[in-house]
């Protein structure tokens, strides 16, 4: 800083000084300014280009019947808007939605936090079981699904071991309740190794002492892991809850390859009827209307999880 | 620990992973028997015959090579060219303080906020408009450039803004430049984050389904995931060991490499702000 400030004032002192007076301008300050602008100009254009084009785009297409099979493109205000809430289809896609990403959230915390808290103990070999678990988010994900609409079929691998048992299977695919029990499973085993990660680490941050603490005032273990464990890595239940709703609204791969939406509407989520309003039957403005709706709805839970964030994250500081 | 309680928790977790093991056991093992064999009850944990016709059947019905070409040429550029992005803006917006900074970071945030399926239509419309579809580059602008590459940049800001800045300003003392600080000492260190913003994204190209299916029409710029649907009757029927010794092809060397490289990439993947 000082160096800056004595060439200024002699760069001043000069009657003309074309090398002093461009020092004078590229102060350290302003370079680093030029050099900050130039990092982020890929990522500011990109999110211009790709992000709030396309959004604002989504919007302004809405708004119009295009339908390119017909050649149609005219504007036409709120009609799609209107055609939405008539949609006969709506109601069971929304809650077609709705009871996957339920089923998911509840599934997949549920399931990570109890993988986190069974590796966490002090046994030998957890690092192997931790890769086991983690396996299958490393496995392509249309792989993972064909295997799995392999094992769900009539006479295939799950079926086969429940008659090891002695119970025979459904056809886990072709009915409602089980075709939408089969794709959360499915989505569970692949992905809930991700969130048993996340919960692991936050599992080992929590300083053991507050336990030895805990126990001495009496506390059992349901009680100690209520009391301490739950509050203390809030943030990132809090954190893998948000990352999980939204990846579970973004299911398609899945329920293209298993169900194709069957039987019937009963797996057909927001995705997969934006892509077949949009892309199968070309209807590309109402597809943008289910794209809007997309949109608000996530914008809206995810804005509802940070407030609930108040309420029961906890914090240190 | 009493003996009884270290017994039960192995036993539950050898049960619960099983859901977890078997399929991809079923995937490897059931690609090399013969088809009469995969459906067989009850179901062979190994193959008693063998039959590798099914390999060679997934290179004579699609153009598998190139494909799995492209889904590897794809994901590499994707996840060197989010790496690159990634890394320099998220180290502007932690560490150069610049005219507008709050603003423009709160601005590319709204990418986090939008899945891609939402812009999905008009994304489409746009590289059709300029004749770019059925080629690859809206798989590879938009990961590195849209919604997919924030979520990289927020992690590098996040590790950058808790990274100490006494080496940098030695640097700075020292006479480096900005880039130069950049370059040569804040992203050697910023190695673990980088390390699971490349496995995050080269994995995120590598599954990726919906835009190809949207974007793609000819099957010799097919990627993998989409191609693994294709391997079909005539009558539509999924070939089952010809789809098996395919999903087996694609997903297992990535398997392999991961599982290799795990420790690595699991901790710094814990390390990178994502924790919360």
């Amino acid at each position: 800083m000082a160096v800056t400030q004595l060439t200024r004032r002699a760069a001043g002192r000069a009657d003309h000084p074309p090398p002093g007076r461009a020092r004078r301008f590229w102060t350290i300050a302003r370079r680093d300014a030029l050099v900050g602008y130039l990092f982020v100009a890929p990522q500011l254009a990109g999110s211009a280009l790709f992000v709030l084009l396309p959004l604002g785009l989504v919007g302004w297409y809405s708004l119009q019947e295009w339908n390119v099979l017909a050649g149609t493109f005219e504007f036409v205000g709120g009609d799609n808007y209107a055609k939405l809430l008539a949609d006969a289809n709506l109601r069971s896609v929304l809650t077609a939605s709705a009871l996957f990403s339920a089923g998911l959230v509840v599934l997949n915390l549920s399931l990570a936090l109890t993988l986190a808290v069974l590796l966490n103990q002090r046994l030998r070999g957890t690092t192997l079981f931790r890769t086991l678990f983690f396996s299958p988010v490393l496995v392509s994900l249309v792989a993972w699904t064909i295997v799995w609409q392999f094992l769900l079929q009539k006479d295939g691998g799950v079926n086969g071991l429940l008659a090891v048992a002695g119970v025979e299977g459904p056809n886990w695919l072709r009915g409602e309740a089980t075709a939408m029990l089969s794709v959360v499973v499915v989505q569970v085993i692949k992905n809930v190794g991700l969130n048993m990660v996340l919960f692991l680490a936050a599992l080992q941050g929590v300083p053991r002492q507050l336990y030895e603490a805990a126990q001495l005032d009496g506390a059992g273990a349901w009680r100690r892991f209520r009391s301490v464990t739950v509050p203390l890595i809030s943030p990132t239940i809090l954190l893998t809850s948000i990352i999980t709703v939204v990846g579970s609204l973004q299911v398609f791969a899945q329920i293209a390859v298993l169900t194709q939406g069957g039987p019937g509407t009963s797996t057909t989520v927001l995705v997969y009827y934006l892509y077949q309003q949009a892309f199968q039957f070309r209807h590309f403005g109402y597809g943008a209307t289910l794209s809007v709706l997309l949109f608000v709805i996530v914008a809206a839970l995810t804005l509802l999880q940070w407030r609930l964030r108040r309420r029961w994250v906890f914090h240190e500081s | 620990m009493s003996r009884r309680v270290r017994l039960t928790l192995y036993g539950l977790l050898c049960v619960l992973c099983v859901p977890f093991v078997f399929p991809t056991w079923w995937m490897v093992t059931s690609s090399v028997k013969p088809i009469s064999d995969v459906f067989a009850f009850p179901p062979a944990l190994l193959p008693r015959r063998w039959d590798l016709s099914p390999y060679r059947q997934v290179f004579e019905l699609q153009p598998f090579t190139q494909q799995y070409v492209n889904s590897l040429y794809i994901a590499a550029l994707v996840t060197v060219g989010t790496m690159a992005v990634a890394a320099m803006a998220g180290y502007a917006f932690a560490r150069i303080r610049f005219p507008g900074q709050n603003a423009l970071f709160v601005l590319v945030l709204i990418g986090l906020l939008i899945p891609s399926e939402v812009t999905i239509v008009p994304l489409f419309q746009m590289f059709h408009g300029a004749g770019l579809s059925d080629t690859h580059w809206p798989l590879i602008l938009v990961p590195v450039l849209g919604a997919p590459s924030v979520l990289a940049t927020f992690i590098m800001r996040q590790f950058f803004i808790a990274l100490p800045g006494e080496l940098e300003e030695a640097a700075r003392v020292d006479g480096l430049g900005r880039f130069g600080t950049f370059y040569r000492v804040a992203l050697p260190l910023a190695r673990p984050a980088l390390g699971a913003v490349a496995i995050f994204t080269f994995l995120h190209s590598w599954n990726l389904y919906l835009e190809p299916i949207v974007y793609l029409s000819t099957p010799s710029r097919f990627t993998l995931p989409q191609a693994l649907t294709q391997f079909v009757d005539n009558y539509g029927w999924p070939l089952w060991n010809v789809q098996l010794a395919a999903a087996t092809m694609t997903a297992l060397p990535i398997l392999v490499v991961f599982v290799l490289a795990q420790r690595q990439f699991i901790e710094g993947l814990a390390h990178t702000g994502l924790k919360g």
